[in-house]
């Protein structure tokens, strides 16, 4: 009797949930996300914006009012200046052309209306109605500086020009793109070649070597970092690029175990008849498993690359020297230093750092999250 | 699964002389690709930590050439370890050591760092939610931004005049003198710090919501038909079978805890501010030697991090099999 409304029931009920989990998750995820929504903003204020009391969250400019000489008129008006009422003579003739600031006034009514500052004084003040710019200006009573001024969206684009120009960002670019393709280059060789060693052979030794390895994902660098960086410096490498990419060509634990699970994956047949017909290790890793393992080198290629544009430390204790080698993420940070208080340029600069990496997770996303997903669950 | 708590047993090296030729061949060719990563981890990982384990019995100066006569100390720098009050002072109302601050502010962040990510898999599990996909990418996109400008954005957010935070606050109605200062606030800066380690989360909880879907359905079935409800299946079924995923990323989160120096130095310039609060351990070997480039104890103090990071791994992984719950163990 009542089963057609037990139906619409369930699926009332299932809607509800899909749409409180939905909106819970939307909450979370703006709260989570906030920094960005504050990034993007405040990297197109103005600094008048910046430290301006009161000023709106989204990019505004206070409005301006070009008059361009409707009436040109000339009147006389009775205002107080600085405690006692003067004549005051208008030439509308004089303000043509010229840009007037806009200010939030107070009627008589009540009411507010935005009006176009022609002359300003402590006591009072000559305005302009933008929207009847024909009809004879308006004598306010007070100081129109404690007024409030109207703010209307305006983004500026001229803060990435600064940081362009002031971190030389072309340069720093260029070293940034240097470094993640070398090493990228670096690790994509050396930890194919060793993932191929611990997939595709057995001997003795095998299993241990892989057991040093993934004990070394827990290592703290701390316990490394004194003699090799000495040792950098006494071979007078630090300052230039070597130390942060010759590593690089000497195989990777995380991206090393990455390839191995997916070469794990490979069935083994047709390396088998590859070694049947007398192909040799080397030439069965390249024409055997790689042309079967893009996704994963796809994978390994953009965590490497992000990981490169990302990395911070190493750049800053090798290059710290060298200014004219350093990646944005060490000029970001050196920026920084310098226009600490003005935070439009600071978000600008970390937008124009953090864009590259964003598309490429963007483009790479799916082989990100398998990679990340190999990694994890499989150890 | 391959199982972390349990090593392989090893065949000794010494019997690759008794292996047949074709078994030779193997052992040569292996060890030839494995050769790069060999000798990668001789240079840069093996011979460096046995060389700062004995630069801590030296008296070394970076200055030092790399033939000068070495000047052997004995335990001078562990004496002096031991006695330096600066690393071990946990007497309240006094300034902190430095393995006291890495060790409070880690028991704060390690559980926001496993239950944070935890949640939102869980979240992005559930079966009303629509378009999962766009919101997995999305709480995992902060991970890839790089470290400094994601530190920017923070310093922004967390701004105590000009941040949003403190801006939602006074919306919210709380009085302006009861602000926090976030980092500039010795109260506040743990707190600052841990929000904005939120954002890192992207690996565990990509890993984890992994793990559960990984969990087959007849055991939510079963736990169904028993009379499980929501929380009593999740606690009984998710958890255990995540278990070794919630497992890995706690050994990582307490690993890199432990290390923990790149946000106070981004941050608060790496000064230990506010109030000496942010001198982590890692911080102050970093100062130790790349700003007062004192070699001989900045290595005892890295020696010192690595022997704790080993004995809390140890008790770690000792207390795994209590629960962590690997099938393929089971069911042998």
């Amino acid at each position: 009797m009542n089963a057609i409304p037990a139906i619409r029931w369930q699926k009332l009920k299932k809607q509800s949930s899909s749409f409180f989990v939905t909106g819970f998750a939307v909450l979370l995820l703006a709260a989570f996300l906030m920094p960005f929504l504050y990034m993007l903003f405040t990297s197109v204020k103005t600094f008048t914006q910046m430290t301006a009391a009161n000023s709106p969250i989204w990019p505004a400019a206070n409005p301006t009012y070009v008059y361009q000489g409707q009436n040109k008129a000339t009147y006389t008006f009775t205002v107080n200046k600085a405690g006692f009422p003067v004549q005051q003579v208008v030439n509308m003739n004089d303000f043509i052309g010229k840009t007037l600031q806009i200010y939030s006034v107070p009627l008589a009514d009540g009411s507010h209306k935005n009006l176009a500052l022609l002359l300003g004084y402590n006591k009072s003040s000559i305005f302009l109605d933008p929207q009847h710019p024909a009809a004879a200006p308006i004598v306010w009573t007070g100081f129109f500086k404690a007024l409030p001024r109207p703010w209307t969206l305006s983004p500026t684009w001229s803060n990435f020009l600064a940081v362009w120009n002031d971190i030389n960002y072309p340069r720093v670019l260029g070293n940034t793109f240097f470094y993640a393709i070398t090493t990228t280059i670096g690790v994509l060789i050396s930890c194919t070649v060793v993932a191929f060693g611990f997939s595709r052979f057995r001997f003795p030794g095998r299993d241990l070597l892989f057991v040093v390895m993934i004990a070394t994902l827990f290592l703290p660098a701390t316990v490394t970092i004194i003699p090799t960086f000495t040792f950098f410096v006494k071979i007078h490498w630090v300052g230039t690029w070597l130390p942060l990419i010759v590593p690089t060509f000497f195989a990777n634990p995380y991206d090393t175990f990455l390839l191995r699970q997916y070469f794990m994956t490979l069935p083994r047949e047709l390396d088998e008849a590859a070694m049947m017909d007398g192909a040799s290790p080397l030439r069965i890793l390249w024409s055997v498993i790689l042309p079967q393992s893009w996704p994963v080198i796809v994978a390994v290629t953009v965590f490497h690359v992000v990981y490169a544009w990302n990395d911070y430390f190493g750049p800053l204790i090798y290059l710290s020297t060298n200014m004219n080698s350093q990646p944005v993420s060490v000029a970001l940070a050196r920026f920084n230093g310098i226009y600490g208080q003005q935070p439009q340029l600071i978000q600008a600069g970390a937008l124009m750092t953090l864009i590259i990496p964003l598309i490429l997770f963007f483009l790479a996303q799916r082989f990100f999250v398998q990679g990340i997903v190999i990694t994890g669950v499989e150890k | 699964m391959e199982n972390l708590t349990h090593l392989p047993k090893l065949p000794s090296i010494g019997s690759i002389r008794k292996l047949p030729p074709n078994a030779k061949r193997e052992f040569r060719n292996g060890m030839g690709f494995l050769s790069p990563w060999i000798i990668g981890f001789l240079a840069f990982t093996f011979l460096p930590t046995i060389a700062t384990l004995i630069f801590t019995f030296l008296n070394l100066k970076i200055t030092d050439g790399l033939f000068s006569p070495l000047k052997f100390v004995g335990l001078d720098n562990w004496i002096t370890l031991a006695k330096d009050n600066t690393i071990w002072n946990a007497r309240p109302n006094s300034s902190p050591g430095a393995l006291w601050i890495t060790i409070r502010f880690g028991l704060l962040a390690l559980p926001v760092g496993i239950l944070v990510p935890l949640g939102i898999a869980v979240l992005m599990n559930s079966p009303h939610l629509k378009a999962r996909n766009i919101f997995r990418t999305l709480f995992y996109m902060p991970y890839i931004i790089p470290f400094v400008a994601s530190v920017f954005l923070w310093a922004g957010v967390l701004n105590p005049e000009t941040g949003w935070i403190n801006q939602i606050l006074v919306a919210l109605g709380v009085p302006k003198g009861s602000l926090p200062g976030w980092a500039n606030d010795i109260h506040w800066v743990y707190p600052a710090y841990i929000l904005f380690g939120i954002w890192g989360i992207g690996n565990a909880f990509l890993t984890m919501l992994a793990g559960i879907q990984g969990v087959p359905t007849e055991l939510y079935d079963a736990a169904k038909v028993d009379g499980a409800g929501g929380f009593a299946s999740f606690w009984n079924v998710t958890f255990p079978m995540i278990s070794p995923v919630i497992f890995y990323n706690l050994i990582l989160s307490v690993v890199g805890l432990f290390q923990y120096f790149l946000v106070p130095l981004a941050f608060n310039l790496g000064t230990g501010d506010p109030g000496g609060a942010t001198m982590f351990l890692n911080l102050k070997i970093y100062k130790t030697f790349f700003l007062f480039q004192n070699m001989s104890y900045g290595s005892t103090l890295a020696w010192m991090l690595f022997l704790v990071i080993l004995i809390v791994t140890i008790v770690l992984f000792s207390t795994a099999r209590y629960w962590v719950y690997y099938a393929s163990e089971r069911s042998n």
